[in-house]
């Protein structure tokens, strides 16, 4: 049954953008916001708001029984969780079903499902999709060790088959390193855990962090491409990319193939990524996680396919079956999306929240803001720190970066402080121009004081 | 009688997880540099620490209460 009236859980600028794909689809919208949130863009917008409590996320927006009740007494039909807070709780998706109101999403068996590292690389498994290989169960001693390596390749992670947190990790690049370490390794295990028993993994130094973006409407998916996302700062992306240009034609159709082939595997509903680390060196890849909700970085995807993701997945949510064949979605040029946060970059990222002063919003071909902000909007210290997102589309990715960094220096928000020195160095560096990165490439990058307010021209 | 104030808006707390005992309690020394709460911010928690010597007299700001930037958490007596 097609969705008259969206209750949207969530804030921020993915509730503004949730809004506007309702609105541009007729679609009645009923905002959820918290005490702290009553004066946010996306309650502006929205048809109606509704309270649901306190600024504090746990008595508000991660209340499930608060928002289901909420979203039942404001007469909503299907709910949007957006990302984070709620967007990947089985418990709230079976909620909203008890009280007969559509999830925007997958079922809460595939959240459950896909949310546990283990049922998920099962699944993965199962569906023919590639993950890091590993022993099959413990290995009791060093000549087994040798031969699962053998099997998994080289270089090995060595871990502990008991316990965690990084006791007894070694890396072994050949067979001579295995049988020096293994011992070592067991002796350690044995010493902390009173447990010698190990396990091996595929160790994956310097992955790039690649994802592939699906719709599916529960028994067909398609995939939009991928996206590159090594560009973090403790786990957080900071720079995000569509399509990842480090690979060749060859391993993108592979990679994406493969994120069908589960996502029709877990007859998956909605948009969802699944997320690989990608070794450049071997050229290979392998899935690690399913994140079943839209997420921050899908601009990227719809700027380079045309496609709007979150139009879509409210179309598969009230029962239409996919719009798209595989055929019908080519991808047209590069972007790129930057995260706009609310700190400040040259004090160890410290979060500002402030009122906004002046705000000036870049335009132009080939550029889009999302954000949640207007002049005099005074951002909450309660939620996360991410006040917007700047997304480039050129014909090229060098084209893109250019019109990234005009974008990037149009924008002005007066009163804050925003990670946008940031991403102006990004955009000039080198190393960054050349797409040559990874996941472990952006912190050092910052500790060898790459980003001064000398390096970036004293610009805030 | 003196305030410790808080750098930044946000949320405050007395314990450093709900498990534990508040950082100070009535009649504790306070010595400069000690932490007495933690104001999370934006999803990071900050340290809240006493610039000043003294005795910890008591909080003026509830557990998990809502503070603004200079509003005063804690006193310390002299």
């Amino acid at each position: 049954m097609a969705i008259e009236r969206l209750f949207i859980a969530n804030r921020g600028e993915i509730a503004v953008r949730v809004i506007r794909a309702a609105k541009e689809l007729g679609i009645h919208t009923i905002q959820a916001h918290s005490e702290a949130d009553a004066d946010m863009l996306a309650v502006k917008l929205a048809d109606e708001a509704v309270c649901i409590g306190p600024a504090a996320s746990k008595d508000s927006y991660l209340d499930v029984d608060r928002v289901v009740a909420a979203a039942k007494e404001a007469g909503a039909d299907a709910v949007h969780p957006g990302y984070g807070f709620l967007s990947e709780s089985p418990r709230f998706a079976r909620a909203l079903e008890a009280a007969g109101i559509t999830y925007v999403g997958p079922s809460a068996d595939t959240i459950e499902r896909m949310g546990d590292k283990v049922a998920a690389r099962q699944a993965a498994e199962a569906a023919g999709t590639p993950v890091v290989p590993g022993s099959k169960g413990r290995i009791e001693n060093v000549d087994e060790a040798a031969q699962v390596a053998a099997e998994v390749g080289y270089p090995v992670m060595i871990k502990a088959a008991a316990g965690g947190g990084g006791r007894g990790i070694r890396i072994a690049d050949t067979e001579d390193d295995l049988r020096k370490l293994a011992p070592q390794a067991q002796a350690e295990a044995q010493a902390a855990f009173g447990d010698g028993g190990l396990y091996l993994e595929r160790a994956v130094r310097d992955p790039r962090h690649i994802e592939v973006q699906i719709l599916g409407d529960g028994t067909r998916a398609v995939h939009c491409f991928e996206r590159e996302c090594s560009l973090q700062r403790r786990r957080q992306k900071v720079w995000e990319e569509a399509g990842a240009v480090c690979l060749d034609d060859g391993t993108r159709a592979a990679l994406c193939a493969s994120a069908v082939a589960l996502a029709e595997a877990v007859n998956y509903k909605g948009a969802g990524t699944l997320e690989f680390l990608y070794d450049e060196a071997s050229n290979e890849f392998f899935f690690i996680e399913m994140n079943t909700r839209i997420q921050v970085e899908h601009p990227v995807s719809e700027m380079i396919t045309g496609i709007d993701l979150v139009q879509e997945m409210i179309r598969i949510a009230g029962g239409e079956p996919l719009r798209l064949t595989q055929d019908q979605i080519a991808p047209q040029g590069h972007a790129i999306e930057v995260r706009i946060n609310a700190e400040n970059p040259h004090m160890q990222f410290m979060p500002f929240p402030g009122q906004v002063g002046a705000l000036t919003l870049p335009e132009g071909d080939g550029i889009r803001v999302d954000h949640f902000l207007y002049e005099g909007y005074r951002i909450p210290p309660f939620y996360d720190s991410l006040i917007g997102k700047v997304i480039a589309h050129a014909p090229t990715r060098p084209e893109a970066i250019d019109r990234l960094r005009g974008a990037l220096q149009a924008l002005k928000i007066e009163g804050l402080k925003t990670t946008i020195p940031l991403h102006l160095a990004l955009a000039d560096d080198p190393h960054v121009q050349a797409g040559a990165f990874h996941t472990q490439w952006l912190e050092p990058w910052l500790d060898a004081g790459n980003l001064t307010p000398e390096a970036t021209g004293g610009a805030s | 009688m003196a305030d410790i104030q808080s750098p930044l808006p946000g949320t405050f707390y007395h314990r450093p997880s709900p498990e534990d005992a508040p950082y100070k309690s009535k009649g504790d020394a306070v010595a400069v540099g000690d932490v007495i709460g933690l104001v999370e911010v934006m999803k990071t928690f900050i340290e809240v620490k006493s610039e000043i010597a003294g005795t910890f007299g008591d909080y003026a700001a509830g557990n998990e209460a809502a503070v603004t930037a200079g509003q005063v958490l804690a006193t310390l007596d002299d």
